[in-house]
């Protein structure tokens, strides 16, 4: 009865990460990192470039997997389930565990074959057309859309792109969407109706999101991750550890380590 | 005042530089020498092409429904749709070889394939597309004939179109696959990524998602593998045959606009003589279709290209 006894102790939290280090080859990415992910949060990753944060949000839907000679050690434990037991399926991983990357990447397919895809490849064929304006609806895109769902999904704008990104990961109803930097290809306002966005979605999901902007983190989060390099004796590698983790009020007025003060308040990084 | 004559005098064109005229000449002249020799390929074409018509006993009508092709008999009939549709026919056969071959490898190199397969793949393509031509045309006559067809088939001659189309097609595969692959490998990783993380598998993505985007570059593959196997010359004429009439009996022998020049060109046909000058005649011919294919190949690289960025 140990794996019930996990599950409830897991209820609140969508991710436990124990222990986790990412390496290529020889290279180490990000060592050592413990946290706890919770339920119906939004949870930001900041640091400054190469402190592995990319390739740690990478872990939680094994996309890395496709990255030769990736390995990961220590625990991600998945609502009680280690996605990285040899019995877990990547492919059924990613269907619960959306990803948003950092440019828009719309297939070069209509708006409505970008939705209707993640469906077809979920079994999720019964209702297509109220599917497809759930989601669009839900990623604040309907409206500007419903008159042209059969209009190239390359025609739109970078934000509309985003948001379309969004939706069609939203429509195979995932509970966790994981977002690689999603505004950095954006401008302030499309990046302004992705933040207001992922208020309305945390309501239903949890939400991991990746960001190099500061005030993202500190406007659109509940919890904040502050990851930073830190060079070998020899000067010869640079390896991503884990500063602080905490609620992001906490994080952006009173943050426990130096290092987290400077870097937010922009005395390095 | 001073300064500004000064600064005058510094910016007046005072050196000549021959050196860039020279060379600017020669990269200038080598443009355009292609277009030239274009032009009198063209030229000598046509012009021996009309000596060719200007003969009474061809006639326009007759070269496109005569059904026999014996331009050296004593009474020679001019049909050049027994050559077209052996050559359409041989290009088919090496195309259902070589488009399912060529493609599923591209795929395979650029959606499966590690690294370390994809470095010994690739290479041994290319080693496939350097073979010369004639070396394929005596592996279609002294291993394919007997080896496969001669087996398979008992009763079929010692030249036929089926060997001949299948050494056709082994020679295009690489051609196929190779524009194919990069086509493919010219679709975004965002693309793929953006696939895989909805769920997707590999065999979906690369079926639904990255071959559609690179469709345009993989019917450019098709089109110009097709307009290789229609000039094909060497290995339809070593496995090939000439038989000189209107047939589309896979086993008997055929006779294609290529091999029939390489005949009459061997020697013993007098200069001047219409047999000679039907030589041209189908090498416009020849040229017409490779040149339409080739233009449209372009044309669907660029209608269907989707852009990304």
């Amino acid at each position: 009865m140990e794996t019930k006894e996990t599950i409830q102790v897991n209820s609140e939290n969508v991710f436990n990460v124990e222990d986790v280090s990412v390496s290529y080859g020889e290279f180490v990415a990000i060592k050592n990192v413990n946290m706890d992910i919770a339920k119906n949060k939004i949870t930001a990753f900041i640091g400054p470039s190469g402190c592995g944060k990319s390739t740690l949000i990478r872990t939680f839907n094994r996309m890395n997997d496709l990255i030769l000679g990736t390995k990961v050690k220590g625990t991600i434990n998945y609502q009680g389930v280690d996605l990285y037991d040899k019995m877990v399926d990547p492919v059924q991983v990613r269907r619960r565990i959306g990803m948003v990357f950092q440019k828009p990447n719309p297939f070069p397919k209509t708006i409505k074959e970008n939705i209707t895809f993640g469906l077809k490849v979920n079994n999720m064929t019964d209702n297509m057309d109220e599917r497809v304006e759930k989601a669009l609806t839900q990623a604040a895109l309907w409206d500007e859309v419903k008159d042209d769902l059969n209009k190239n999904a390359l025609e739109l704008s970078g934000g509309q792109q985003q948001r379309l990104c969004i939706a069609r990961t939203i429509a195979v109803e995932p509970d966790t969407i994981l977002m690689d930097e999603p505004c950095s290809a954006l401008d302030p306002v499309a990046t302004k109706k992705i933040e207001d966005l992922m208020q309305e979605l945390v309501k239903e999901f949890s939400i991991l999101i990746v960001t190099h902007n500061m005030q993202q983190a500190s406007r659109a989060s509940d919890y904040c991750a502050f990851f930073t390099t830190k060079t070998s004796d020899d000067g010869k590698r640079r390896t991503g550890e884990l500063v602080e983790f905490n609620e992001t009020t906490v994080m952006f007025t009173n943050p426990e380590q130096d290092l987290t003060e400077q870097y937010i308040s922009g005395r390095f990084g | 005042m001073e300064n500004e004559n000064h600064l005058r005098s510094q910016l007046t064109k005072t050196i000549t530089r021959p050196i860039e005229k020279i060379v600017k000449f020669f990269i200038t002249a080598s443009a355009f020498a292609a277009i030239l020799i274009s032009i009198s390929i063209v030229f000598t074409l046509l012009t021996e092409a009309i000596n060719f018509f200007q003969d009474p006993a061809v006639t326009f009508k007759g070269y496109f429904t005569a059904t026999r092709w014996t331009p050296t008999f004593q009474n020679p009939e001019y049909g050049v749709i027994v050559l077209i549709s052996s050559t359409l026919y041989i290009a088919v056969i090496a195309c259902l070889i070589s488009f399912p071959l060529g493609l599923f490898s591209a795929i395979y190199l650029s959606e499966f394939a590690t690294k370390r397969t994809r470095k010994v793949i690739k290479p041994v393509l290319e080693v496939l597309a350097g073979v010369p031509t004639v070396v394929f045309g005596y592996f279609a006559l002294n291993w394919i004939t007997p080896n496969i067809i001669q087996r398979f088939i008992p009763g079929t001659g010692v030249f036929n179109a089926l060997s001949a189309g299948i050494a056709v097609g082994i020679m295009i595969i690489p051609t196929v696959a190779s524009i194919s692959d990069d086509a493919l490998n010219a679709v975004p990783n965002s693309l793929r990524n953006g696939s895989l993380a909805l769920g997707a598998t590999r065999r979906i993505t690369s079926l639904k998602i990255m071959f559609p985007a690179a469709l345009s570059g993989i019917i450019a593959s098709f089109i110009l593998g097709f307009s290789r196997a229609i000039g094909e010359t060497m290995i339809v004429t070593i496995a090939g045959g000439q038989y000189p009439e209107l047939n589309l009996d896979p086993r008997s022998a055929m006779y294609t606009i290529t091999s029939s020049i390489v005949n009459v060109s061997l020697g013993d046909t007098p200069h001047g003589t219409t047999a000679y000058n039907a030589l041209f005649a189908l090498g416009i011919t020849l040229f017409i279709m490779t040149f339409i294919l080739n233009i449209g190949s372009d044309y669907v690289a660029r209608k269907y290209r989707k852009e990304y960025e």
